[in-house]
This record gives structure tokens, sequence and C-alpha cells, in this order.
């Protein structure tokens, strides 16, 4: 990723041993949140970096695309911390409703949203809160976030753009050959 | 060389807009040798601007004025300010057209006749008939050098077309075929044949698709008697006392007025645009909007009766490989009220790309049932559904109360419900759709709701009688003889075809009626 400037002083075991872990797949520490299995690491500017956790295993289980690497997900959700760092009302209100969710998964028996080890507990969580403003303007964020990520087009098959390529009448434009 | 005309010149035909209908317009009258000014609300963009990328493209070509939407129907739900889908450029809807290019059936020009009463229906006949436009059809589809009219060969078929043609024929149908297109199968008039590039929406690089915005624009520009004003978003029609219309105001880039004064206004914004700026010129003596004595201005509004089939094999498919609207089944466009509804639909193969699936697969959804759908994209096919609707009143463009645009002007408010009559046919459709997809090895076929409307109609629809319509047989207005309506919105009802060629060739046949009363004198 790019936004590994701060972090990139530090060596990674440096960095994951400064932190503690956030679920099983990211570390969070001072200002960071970072892949404890992939090379990445993302600053965060106004979000607590447990919030920004919680969001990025949110949009994994609000569109769960398996061969889709946690830092596109990451990514996806930058832009909430990006819209938070110049508008209070919304950071509060993205503070305020991972707060409700890690609540929910208290209540719950899983001690945080991160915490709850099973996708089908967190995605009842989420069911409880899927037409609140929280949940949707986390929703509505990876319909674009996501995507439309041309990193993640390959994995759904996609080729994007064609023309300079001179279209496909001459790249298989017709070649099924299953039929 | 484009012709600049003064402001004050009132010799002049103003056309408010440059698609289907008043680029058509525009280029017809200036052949003629009659002085035209166009104005277009957006921008100039030609081939090597357009952006093969949904998104980006849709940023820079797509109609994002604030817009509102009221109604049961879905869009408005999951897409409140965007009630439709069109563009916002030099061409207008013609740089994203699918290029879909079909002659009404005998019957949808007398469909009140043909249907009868439907309860909660304003069906009307056209006031003009098939045997009236065949001529001015064939003109159309000269101009635009639709495939499989006028010897000119059929495109190819890509792969998301073979999946579709396998199926149908399994199914039984007959009426099955790569589609009369208006996309070059051959090199024709300066522009190449079909690279099957896919992108159809985002405007075509190669030119092969047919554009007002580099066809009837610049040839219209070269006679020396069309201008073309970019970025001139017309707010007003002004009249005289005499009760005709003296000619227009309008916004530049920089959001300065101007009044460019007129011999005869044709009104060509697409069906939302057009009626609100009717209702938004209203004055002391057309206190309900200009050309509007029957109330109907804004009334009828129809989007055609739209869904989306899209099926998953076990086997890539790759549908966004080549032309976006690859083929077509009409055996469903038939009126055959044993299936339980009036009217028919067509089946047109469709695709789009993973940023705009995830948008309107269906709108809202998540979790696996719908990510492992996206996870399927690549051995996706997938058809557009689009039949008649039912004319309804209540369904209409309206101005809002409270909200205004950048220039000050009340924003449309666009109100819409399906008919019984759209509901049954959906659901028909459907059904048929999958069908299609089963007949050949589906392993998963999912019916996707319609998108914000591209096929926008009605709203100032042509009557023969001034109390049942807005405009006469020439879409000239009832109340005003130099005000004349030249798209889609003088639609008495919609058909179950691809609106353009229609609308192409009823711009012909009024750019020759218009000229006629004007060397005549009589407007």
């Amino acid at each position: 990723m790019t936004e590994t400037r701060a972090v990139r002083a530090m060596t990674r075991r440096e960095l994951l041993s400064s932190g503690v872990a956030a679920g099983a797949a990211m570390v969070v520490g001072g200002g960071f949140v970072a892949s404890a299995t992939e090379a990445w690491a993302m600053e965060t500017k106004a979000l607590q970096p447990a919030t920004m956790a919680t969001l990025i295993q949110m949009s994994r289980d609000i569109y769960p695309h398996d061969r889709i690497a946690d830092r596109h997900y990451a990514l996806a959700v930058k832009a909430h911390d990006e819209k938070a760092a110049g508008d209070p009302d919304f950071a509060k209100m993205i503070e305020d409703g991972v707060a409700g969710l890690d609540a929910a998964a208290a209540e719950a028996g899983h001690g945080s949203y991160l915490g709850t080890g099973w996708e089908i507990d967190r995605v009842a969580l989420l069911r409880a809160i899927e037409d609140g403003g929280f949940f949707q303007t986390i929703r509505g964020g990876l319909v674009v976030g996501l995507y439309n990520q041309k990193d993640v087009w390959p994995v759904f098959g996609y080729e994007g753009s064609s023309a300079e390529y001179g279209g496909y009448l001459e790249r298989g434009f017709d070649d099924i050959a299953w039929l | 060389m484009a012709a600049p005309f003064d402001l004050s010149d009132d010799s002049v035909v103003v056309i408010i807009g440059t698609g289907a209908g008043g680029g058509t317009l525009a280029n017809e009258l200036a052949q003629k040798g009659i002085s035209v000014v166009a104005l277009e609300a957006g921008g100039r963009h030609l081939p090597n601007d357009y952006i093969n990328d949904e998104w980006e493209s849709f940023g820079q070509l797509a109609w994002l004025d604030m817009r509102t939407t009221s109604g049961d129907w879905r869009v408005s739900r999951d897409f409140p300010n965007l009630p439709a889908w069109i563009v916002k450029a030099v061409g207008g809807s013609t740089v994203h057209w699918a290029g879909a290019s079909l002659r009404f059936q005998e019957h949808e020009w007398r469909v009140r006749t043909e249907y009868g009463d439907i309860e909660g229906a304003n069906l009307l006949d056209w006031p003009i008939t098939a045997d009236e436009m065949d001529p001015w059809y064939a003109k159309a589809e000269e101009k635009i050098g639709v495939t499989r009219t006028g010897g000119r060969p059929g495109l190819p078929g890509n792969n998301n077309y073979k999946v579709f043609e396998a199926g149908a024929k399994k199914l039984g149908y007959t009426q099955v075929h790569t589609g009369r297109m208006g996309i070059n199968s051959v090199e024709r008039d300066g522009r190449p044949a079909c690279q099957q590039t896919g992108f159809c929406f985002q405007g075509c690089k190669f030119g092969a698709k047919w554009s007002t915005a580099y066809t009837e624009i610049p040839k219209g520009e070269a006679t020396g008697n069309l201008e073309v004003r970019e970025h001139a978003h017309v707010l007003k029609i002004e009249h005289g006392e005499d009760g005709r219309v003296t000619g227009v105001v309008y916004a530049d880039k920089e959001g300065n007025q101007h009044r460019q004064a007129a011999r005869v206004v044709a009104v060509a914004g697409n069906s939302i645009e057009s009626p609100r700026l009717l209702l938004n010129s209203a004055s002391a003596m057309f206190p309900d909007g200009l050309a509007n004595s029957s109330g109907q201005v804004g009334r009828n509004y129809m989007r055609h009766m739209t869904g989306s089939v899209y099926a998953i094999f076990p086997e890539p498919v790759r549908m966004w490989r080549g032309t976006t609207m690859a083929g077509i089944i009409s055996d469903e466009s038939r009126n055959d009220p044993a299936r339980g509804f009036v009217g028919g639909y067509e089946m047109e193969t469709l695709s789009i790309g993973v940023p705009f699936m995830a948008a309107f697969l269906d709108p809202g959804a998540w979790g696996r049932e719908f990510s492992s759908a996206m996870d399927g994209y690549e051995n996706m096919a997938g058809m557009w559904l689009v039949g008649e609707d039912m004319p309804q009143e209540s369904n209409r463009v309206t101005l809002h109360g409270e909200i205004k645009d950048q220039y000050g002007m009340p924003v449309p408010d666009v109100h819409f419900t399906d008919h019984p009559n759209d509901v049954a046919m959906r659901a028909h459709a459907y059904a048929q759709g999958a069908a299609v997809y089963d007949a050949v090895g589906a392993t998963r076929t999912m019916p996707t709701p319609p998108y914000p409307s591209t096929h926008n109609l009605g709203t100032n629809r042509m009557s023969e009688k001034p109390g049942d319509g807005v405009v006469n047989r020439f879409g000239q207005s009832h109340d005003i003889p130099n005000l004349f309506v030249s798209d889609g919105s003088q639609f008495t009802t919609g058909a179950s075809e691809n609106p353009t060629l229609t609308i192409v060739a009823l711009a012909i046949r009024q750019a020759e009626t218009m000229a006629g009363m004007m060397a005549r004198g009589e407007i």
C-alpha cells in the first residue's frame, strides 16, 4: 500500500510487536492498523485504529470475497477516515457505530466485533443494524470503494478497458467453446 | 463552417438539446438552408475523449443535476436522486445508447384501439399510422446505417449472444438474431466497423456506433447554417403578447444569463427536462406552463417495462467482450393478452462491467448471496427485458416545491409507479429470460430490477385532439404554433421497442414539416 510512510522506519517485527492483536488478521497500534499476515499497514488520521480494523472486518463480512485480500477492504474504507478528519459529526457517527457493534457483540458473549470469531455470528450482528445509517454508510461506500478497484477486477475475471488493445475483435469476443 | 448567430437574430430556429431528436432536427434543417442555433446544456465530448471505465465515464457524461423521485418504483428507494441515466453532452443520449434500432409494430401506433380500455391506463392511439411512418423509418435507417436494413449486413455475435441464441433456439424461439443496430457492421459514412470493444454505454471510442455528436452535428455545422452553443442550459422559453414564443433565456458555463431570440423553438431535452422547461416557463398568460392547456405536460411519464436476467454457468462466458447489446429475441414482442397482459417485450443481450454489476445487480443487497453472484461474473451471461408500459396520468414530472438547481430554477420530481400490466409483463419476462439460460445449463439465474431509466418517454405526448395531449401529429404544440417538441417526450405510447429510431424518424419528418410551414409563412 502507499500509506506506509510513517511506519516504514520501523521494521515489520517492531511494528507488529508495538501493537495489539485486533481479531485474527489485524494488529492495531498508535495511529496505525496493520495486517498480521499481509505486508501492509495503514495510518489513521481521525478514527481510532481499532475502529478502522473493525471497519475492515465489517467490510469483508458485508461483501465476502474469499479470494480478495484484506488490503483491498482496507483501501475501500480508507475514505471514511479521510472524511472523518474534516467532519467531526461524521467521525462521531462512525465511532458510535463501531461502539454499538462492539456492545452488541459483548452482549452476545463475544467481547467485541473483532473478537467474534465466526462470520455467521458477525453477520447476525450486522443484520440487526442493516437498516441504520452507520451500516448503510459503510455498505454504500463499498459498492464503489471495493468493486471499482482495478486491482480486484482480475479476481472476477473482468478485463477492464479494451479500446487501447483494439477491442476484442481479434481477441476472443466470440471464443466461447463449451456451448 | 459553424455559423455564429446574433443573440437578437429572430430569424433562427432555436433547438434545445442535441440528442437523437434535437441533433437530427438541427442537421436536417441546416441541410435545407434554415438557420439554427442549438443550445446544449453539456459540453462536447468526442470518441477520443470517451473512457472505457464505467464510473469515470459516468462522471464525464451523465446528467447529474439535482432531481428527486417519488412513487413506488424501486429506483426511488435505491437511487432517489438518479431517476434516469441519460447524457449531458453534445449528442445527448446518442453518446451512450446501445444502438438497438427497431421500428414499432403496426398495432403499436394504435394501442387504444388494439388493447381496448385498460383500467388506470391513459391509453391513446397515435395520430400517425405505421404506413405513414414507413418512409420516415427508411430515411432514419439510412441515416443511422442500421444493420440488417437497406442491404447492410448484421454484426457478428459475441459470447454473450451465442449463449442467448442457443438458449432461445432450445426454447423454440424463432425471431433471434444479432439485432438491427445503429453500429457499423462494415465501414460506412467515414466511420469504421465495430471493433467489439464493449463499453457501448460509455461512448464508442471508434465511432462505429452512430451518435449525433460526430455525425449530424458536424454535418450540420459544415453547412454554415448551424451554430451549436455548448454549456448553454435553457432556463425559460419566452413569448410575446400574441402568445407565440419569441426566444429563450439560457445560462452559460459561468452562469451568466443570455437571451436568444427565435422564430421557432423546438424542445428536445429528454422527457424529464423538456416538460420541466415548459412548466418552468409559466407566465401570466400561461400560468400552468407553456403548451399546457390540456394539463398533460409532464404526465404519462413512461420508462418502458424493464428488468434484466443474469445467469451463471459452469464455464466462462466473458459477456463484456464485444457489443454491449449484441442480439435480440422478438418472439415475445407481439400482443397476446392470453399471457396475462397486453403489449409485449423484447429480450436483448446486455452486459455491464464489475463496477456497475456491483451497483445494479441487486441494489442494497449484501452478504454471501450477493458476493457469490459477483464471484460468478466471468461465467455470467445477461439480457435486458424491454416492453411497453402503460401510460398513467399520475406518473409524471412535476416541479419540486422547494429544491432549486444551480440557476435557481425548481428541480424536477419524477413520480412513477408500475401499472398492474407492467408488473404482470415483468414477471413473465423474468420467467422467460431465466428459461432461455436454463435451457443451456445455467446453474443460477437472477432477476435484476430496473436500472435508472434510459428510455424516458411520453411527458409531452402527441394527440389528435388538443384536449388529450400537448403536441399534434408533427410535434407542434396544440397551443403555440411556433413551439415544437422533438424528443421522446412526444411519444403517445411507448411500444416495446427501443425508442431512438422512432425519435430520429419523427425528427426527420418534423424537419420536413417545419421547413414547409416556414416557407409558407405559417410560423
